[in-house]
């Protein structure tokens, strides 16, 4: 513990506008830019689903301005099928790695996780900034892709293999389209490694004195969590996309077997694998679900701690149950092969970890229940989103016991169902995560308070929003409405179209939420009224430095931590919270050991 | 607003199970000898997770609205039973839950993928590319041709690269568009992709499989109802994926046997 020199993180306030804001080593500015890339990449991400649920809702609906994105993706501002793939492979993409893995791990965690450990910075703070610039450069390499010939490619976020390997005879975005998400995300992959290798340091090396493992707050710990498994998925996602560009431009055949044949042309390839890109891409994607959702289960706990006035129930049992979520995600990820032509018996031993894994998940929604009992629940809008993201994990959650199981995935797979599920277990619990954090954290961020009638007015159209535009989902797939049709020509999908309707409204009025939030953040970062130093009457290091914290975090005075992360309404106590730095003497039971 | 908060989590949840528990909301009709063991197995898991949904949703509905209000000289409440009672629950109801759910599921599973298929079930070959469907009956002599990549020809019909030339086998196969068979009689599906990854799924038939290019998939079923079903794409193929589908037309024996012969002299 914080045995790591000072002098080799200690830097000066640097005086130059670039070195201030651009190529900044502080870690928050680095916060600070991750996030603003995370924001950014939503708002293109939001608008790409809004122009694919318009297509879904109404197929020959001219969208003004539409052929501005692309003349021959979209003639007439009139979605060609394969426009809508691209769209909807970008959506997914952009939506994973750029801000779901960016905004809950990157941006608070670079912000925060020094904060709260009590460093003055990361341990590599050149790394750090090189981490969110390779990011960003990943972004600009995915975006270029819509600027070539035939537009980005339309495989899917997943970019199943032999499609994604076989180059432009695949059809439109499948050449120089494929090659550069592969690139992007390959670049991407460098980034978040560069950042968990500061993460896990910074946890491991650079807390202050006091702060031992089990007083750091929970979200210390999912992002320490997220930084082990970034470490381990991105690793194999990275030599993954390697390999499936030099099958485009090295004439190899890691992923494309023999005797394929398009357009009666037999493909010259031989000798790959299909199911290799799968068990490759997988080993990376299941855990990357948890990289998206346990940051987000670190930062509503953390928010609802302060807001419940209490600690949780068991602090160490959040812990264990992050921790176990992380191991299983590696056992779990062959659930979405089940039906990929992978051995049968696998399917059922890939099975069982994946029902298993509801364990650790059930403790940790007992766990945020059984605390809110008997707590002083304070109302504001970080607390209604970190409670509408518990919400959300519930009704995301149980949709997993069916796909769990090999037998229901049969008729489940693929279908609108899936995209309920995780939409609603990932995507939207860590949008509502992000946004908990947001609410509460903007004050120490920026120095002003967010408004909290537009904050709340953001919180209900979403909750109520989300909901029309996901449950739903769940609907038309058990009817078995297939995902990924840019229009529903077969018989028994023609019914549901209205359903599509509701939901393409629903999915209007929810981006329109996001307006308003984005007017709000945008608004208060100039105009909020100033923030004192701490807002919520927190009690984690964040809160005992200065609103913004100064260059070094904590100006003159190091930090020394007296108590356990979460103090509040102790019997006997001055006040209903006792601060980590406080000297006063804490006589509670749940003062950990 | 944290009791409205409380009254819109409920109302969510309710209205949301409503559909399911009404019926109003079924799965597709079964048409296969294996579907309702996967039936009952999605019953038994909506009726666990359907329990798990509403119970969760209506307990934290109702802490925020009882814990919402309280006054500034209030106690904190500890759970009855804290912690470890939590943990012990979760091990104990969701632990068995999810182990019940995995064993009686894996007999399902097996039906499907283990037990191999019976030795009298008529083979068929299904061919996937972009963006059709193609069907092979071995015809008279009960055995396939083989198939040759580099004789794949759309524009000359040869959809399956046969040498009807050369290859003895091969003269008497049938190849049709669409997929016809007997009713009550067990098929076994032989699939493969000439391109790239596609899918076989039939909801009525509750069988979902990729062709997985480079490599010989089969499964095997037994359709129980007479009626004309569609065959769809569940895996991204390219821009025509929406599009790729064929029709599954199970008939009776005599109706089977007309058509087969009505294919072959169309051959």
């Amino acid at each position: 513990m914080h045995d790591m020199s000072h002098q080799e993180v200690h830097h000066g306030a640097p005086t130059s506008f670039i070195r201030k804001h651009i190529f900044s080593t502080d870690h928050k500015v680095i916060g600070k830019q991750y996030y603003a890339l995370a924001l950014v990449a939503a708002l293109w991400g939001m608008v790409l689903s809004w122009i694919m649920r318009l297509h879904l809702g109404w197929g020959s609906l001219a969208i003004p301005g539409l052929h501005f994105l692309s003349s021959t993706g979209a003639p007439g501002d009139v979605m060609t099928p394969e426009y809508y793939l691209q769209l909807m492979t970008m959506h997914g993409t952009i939506m994973v790695f750029f801000v779901l893995t960016t905004a809950p791990f990157a941006a608070f965690g670079n912000f925060f996780l020094p904060i709260q450990t009590g460093a003055e910075d990361m341990p590599f703070p050149h790394f750090n900034m090189m981490s969110f610039w390779v990011t960003f450069v990943g972004f600009l390499v995915l975006v270029a892709s819509f600027f070539v010939a035939d537009g980005p490619t339309l495989g899917g976020w997943t970019m199943y293999a032999p499609l994604s390997a076989i180059g432009s005879v695949g059809g439109p975005g499948e050449g120089w389209g494929v090659v550069l998400w592969a690139a992007s995300i390959g670049i991407f992959c460098i980034g978040q490694l560069l950042g968990s290798l500061n993460f896990i340091t910074t946890t491991l090396d650079m807390r202050c004195k006091g702060m031992s493992l089990m007083r750091l707050p929970l979200s210390a710990w999912a992002w320490f969590i997220t930084s082990v498994m970034g470490l381990t998925a991105f690793a194999v996602l990275m030599p993954a996309c390697i390999l499936l560009i030099l099958d485009h431009l090295a004439g190899t055949s890691f992923f494309v077997p023999s005797n394929l044949v398009i357009n009666d042309q037999l493909l010259p390839h031989s000798g790959g694998s299909t199911l290799l890109w799968q068990h490759l891409f997988w080993f990376f994607g299941h855990p990357e679900v948890y990289i998206a959702i346990i940051p987000g289960m670190g930062i509503v706990s953390h928010v609802l701690i302060t807001n419940m006035r209490r600690p949780m129930l068991s602090h160490r049992v959040l812990i264990y149950s992050m921790g176990s979520l992380a191991v299983l995600s590696y056992m779990v990820y062959g659930h979405h092969m089940f039906v990929s032509g992978m051995n049968p018996v696998s399917s059922l031993a890939f099975s069982f970890p994946t029902l298993i894994i509801t364990i650790p998940s059930t403790i940790v929604v007992l766990i945020w229940l059984g605390s809110l009992y008997g707590s002083k629940l304070r109302i504001n809008s970080a607390s209604l989103f970190a409670l509408g993201f518990i919400s959300m994990f519930i009704s995301g959650g149980v949709s997993g016991f069916f796909l769990a199981q090999p037998s229901i995935d049969i008729m489940l797979h693929a279908t609108y169902f899936v995209v309920g599920h995780f939409h609603l277990v990932m995507a939207v619990a860590a949008m509502f995560g992000i946004f908990a954090g947001t609410y509460f954290w903007f004050p120490k961020m920026t120095g002003r308070m967010m408004n909290e009638t537009w904050g709340k007015v953001h919180f209900w159209m979403s909750f109520v929003g989300a909901y029309g535009i996901f449950m739903p989902f769940h609907y038309l797939g058990i009817a078995g409405n297939v995902r990924r049709y840019q229009a529903f020509t077969d018989d028994y999908l023609i019914p549901l179209i209205p359903v599509h309707r509701f939901i393409t409204v629903a999915a209007l009025f929810t981006g329109l939420a996001q307006v308003i939030f984005v007017l709000n953040l945008i608004y208060s970062r100039f105009k909020g009224p100033a923030a004192t130093d701490n807002p919520w009457q927190g009690t984690s290091l964040e809160w005992s430095t200065a609103t913004p914290p100064p260059h070094n975090n904590f100006g003159d005075k190091m930090p020394v931590v007296y108590h356990d992360p979460y103090q509040y309404s102790v019997e006997g106590a001055s006040a209903d919270y006792i601060m980590q730095t406080s000297t006063e003497p804490v006589h509670s039971p749940d003062e950990e050991k | 607003m944290a009791k409205l908060f409380a009254v819109t989590i409920v109302v969510i949840a309710i209205a949301s199970a409503v559909p399911i528990v009404m019926h109003w909301w079924p799965m597709p009709q079964d048409i296969s000898i294996h579907g309702h063991l996967i039936d009952e197995q999605y019953a038994d898991t909506m009726l666990e997770a359907g329990i798990s949904f509403l119970a969760s949703q209506i307990i934290l509905a109702f802490f925020i609205w009882k814990f919402s209000h309280t006054k500034p000289g209030d106690k904190i409440k500890r759970f009855p039973g804290g912690a470890a009672g939590l943990v012990t629950a979760a091990f104990l109801l969701v632990g068995t839950e999810v182990l019940a759910l995995g064993v009686f599921g894996a007999k399902a599973w097996a039906s499907v993928y283990l037990d191999p298929p019976a030795a009298n079930a008529l083979p068929v070959q299904v061919q996937a590319g972009q963006f059709a469907f193609y069907f092979r009956y071995p015809g008279p002599d009960g055995t396939f041709g083989p198939a040759h990549a580099n004789l794949i020809s759309e524009a000359n019909a040869n959809f399956f690269g046969l040498d009807t030339t050369n290859d003895a086998d091969s003269k008497d196969d049938i190849v049709t568009a669409e997929l016809a068979i007997p009713v009550n009689r067990e098929i076994h599906l032989l699939m493969h992709s000439k391109d790239v990854g596609h899918s076989f799924y039939v909801p009525e038939l509750r069988i979902q499989q990729d062709f997985v290019p480079g490599l010989d998939v089969s499964v095997h079923f037994t359709a129980t109802q007479i009626g004309k079903y569609e065959i769809v794409c569940t895996q991204l193929c390219g821009l025509g994926h929406y599009n790729m589908k064929a029709y599954l037309e199970v008939k009776s024996q005599d109706d089977y046997d007309a058509w087969l012969k009505q294919q072959a002299a169309l051959q």
